[in-house]
């Protein structure tokens, strides 16, 4: 028997026969293990769900590594790669093998079991935050009550294992880049929880299936009734999108590696593989959280519109997704790097405001009727905080010579 | 499956446990702390109390063992010197194993079987917050705002 709480594969019991085809070539697979015992049949179908997942994103990330370079190369007017493979898509490939033909230099003084552990510990978290996003109807790997708190469970761990490995190479740079990471994360991991909750709220639960599935359906017959079509939704969306650019690690919030300061942060000391597994560890740290945004905001895998519901559900989650991605690429390649004391300043002062802001909004958005006088009155109060924030933290009029306090 | 798995998950905690308490580098000992943190959030996640696992997670291997880390970083210099047997210590374990021994064995619902209760879904812990324990809710919540004021008085600079 298949528990199927843990398993989050339903029956197959819906008539579309496309969108359902992988979950029912997982039950076709499973069939075969009737005569099994219930622990042998769960484990295999978990052992499944880990295989899919990982295949289907470790060639997303092999792609996005590619498509990332071509479309850098696009902006800054050049080509980006062409010489492997047709188009040059088989780069990820070489550079795969360069990687793992490469020496593995562990530094004399470092300490060797934390050094190692590090990688394969922000690895593992990043791909566990994975697992509980719905990417199609019926396809979440695994579903368990509280999602979406698992999803940060986990990723607060990446902090401790960015720790270990500044602290692991004993290497100054290494330090010093980690502890900015870890500040970093820690500062915009408050709002993007908080720009969470204002949709938790919405739905009722803390699970990615249920806020799915309450955003089915559309306005007027044609507006979809994502959350981001309410000004809550759409200003808590942004902030989300802002915080999770940070919480990866992405230009223009990539201050842990400035490599004019602090050579490469925390990664210094990595090298051959390790240094993959880190590279690796960020971009699939940067599918979950855009994944999430999808998700939470997004309407997940519902399709925009009502005429085009036949194309499957998972083609129009993997389509949101890399759109998203697509906007991370190109703010890499349009916007210069902040200051650390920027990034810290527009946290606490700016960001962390209106994410509170939200939840007052969703809140006031509820109590009006969830309707057209609750999306007027949510923006009222968004828009009343945004002017009131934009005029106390205008600095322009207070330009004064420049203090330089630990450069003297 | 699930007795295996408890097993399992036991050895890891208490190895880490141990590993917290007698490993010669502070850090080494944080680090192994943080294990056994997730070998108890496991636990928990074996008794099908899910919220309390991820937020034992969240709360302790993200926030508090990010936070003893710093401590030791940014107070400690150089090598730690043995210094001996730890008598105080040691006392403070003993007492506290103690109290918890004497506080399990009189406990009465361990002597019988666990009685059925409903599913702890977060649906269910969240409403008993708001109803039932909401002067505490509201009491934490008024410690951690003064706490953080605390923190932000501790770092602003003075105005010369």
């Amino acid at each position: 028997m298949i528990n199927q709480s843990i398993d989050g594969f339903l029956p197959p019991d819906v008539g579309n026969s496309v969108d359902q085809i992988f979950v029912n070539a997982k039950h076709w697979v499973l069939t075969w293990l009737t005569t099994a015992p219930g622990w042998a049949a769960q484990i295999v179908s978990s052992l499944i769900n880990i295989f899919a997942l990982l295949a289907v994103f470790l060639t997303l990330f092999a792609l996005m590594s590619v498509l990332e370079r071509k479309i850098l190369g696009r902006i800054q007017n050049r080509f980006g790669p062409n010489r492997v493979g047709p188009f040059g898509l088989l780069q990820p490939v070489a550079d795969g093998i360069k990687m793992l033909i490469k020496e593995d230099i562990v530094p004399a003084r470092a300490d060797k079991l934390v050094h190692f552990l590090a990688p394969i510990l922000i690895a593992a978290a990043a791909i566990l935050a994975l697992g509980i996003i719905p990417y199609g109807r019926n396809m979440t790997p695994f579903t368990i009550d509280g999602g979406i708190l698992f999803f940060f469970a986990v990723g607060s761990t990446t902090e401790l294992a960015v720790f270990m490995a500044g602290w692991g190479s004993n290497n100054k740079f290494s330090m010093l880049g980690a502890m900015r990471a870890i500040a970093q994360m820690i500062s915009y991991e408050l709002p993007l929880i908080i720009t969470v909750l204002p949709v938790v709220m919405a739905v009722g639960s803390l699970t990615p299936d249920r806020i799915v599935a309450a955003q089915a359906g559309y306005t007027f017959g044609f507006v979809p009734r994502w959350f981001v079509f309410a000004p809550w939704g759409a200003m808590a969306f942004v902030l989300f999108f802002v915080s999770g650019l940070v919480e990866s690690n992405r230009t223009p919030f990539d201050v842990p590696e400035g490599e004019s300061e602090i050579v490469a942060g925390h990664m210094t000391e990595y090298s051959g593989f390790k240094y993959a597994t880190f590279f690796m560890a960020e971009y699939i740290g940067m599918f979950a959280i855009t994944g999430l945004a999808v998700t939470l905001f997004l309407g997940g895998w519902h399709s925009p519109v009502h005429a085009l519901e036949f194309v499957p559900s998972y083609i129009w989650f993997f389509a949101k997704l890399s759109m998203l991605l697509f906007v991370y690429i190109w703010l890499r390649g349009t916007l210069p790097r902040t200051r650390v004391d920027q990034i810290m300043n527009f946290a606490w002062k700016f960001i962390l405001p209106m994410s509170f802001t939200c939840v007052v909004a969703a809140a006031v958005w509820h109590y009006a009727g969830r309707g057209l006088r609750g999306w007027l009155w949510s923006l009222v109060v968004i828009a009343i905080v945004y002017t009131t924030l934009s005029m106390l933290l205008d600095t322009r009029r207070k330009f004064a010579p420049r203090i330089y306090r630990f450069a003297e | 499956m699930s007795s295996a798995a408890f097993v399992i998950i036991s050895i890891v905690t208490l190895a880490a446990a141990l590993g917290a308490a007698t490993l010669q580098k502070l850090m080494h000992a944080t680090l192994s702390f943080a294990v056994t943190l997730v070998g108890v959030a496991a636990l928990f996640f074996l008794l099908g109390a899910e919220f309390v696992g991820l937020v034992l997670v969240f709360v302790y291997v993200g926030a508090v063992a990010v936070l003893i880390v710093f401590t030791i970083l940014l107070t400690r210099r150089g090598v730690e010197t043995h210094r001996g047997f730890n008598w105080g210590g040691a006392f403070l374990a003993v007492a506290v194993l103690g109290g918890l021994s004497w506080a399990i064995f009189n406990t009465q619902s361990a002597a019988v079987v666990a009685p059925r209760v409903r599913a702890l879904t977060v649906a269910r812990i969240g409403e008993a917050l708001m109803t039932n324990y909401v002067w505490p809710l509201q009491c934490v919540g008024l410690l951690l705002t003064a706490a953080l004021i605390g923190a932000l008085v501790l770092v602003m600079e003075e105005k010369r």
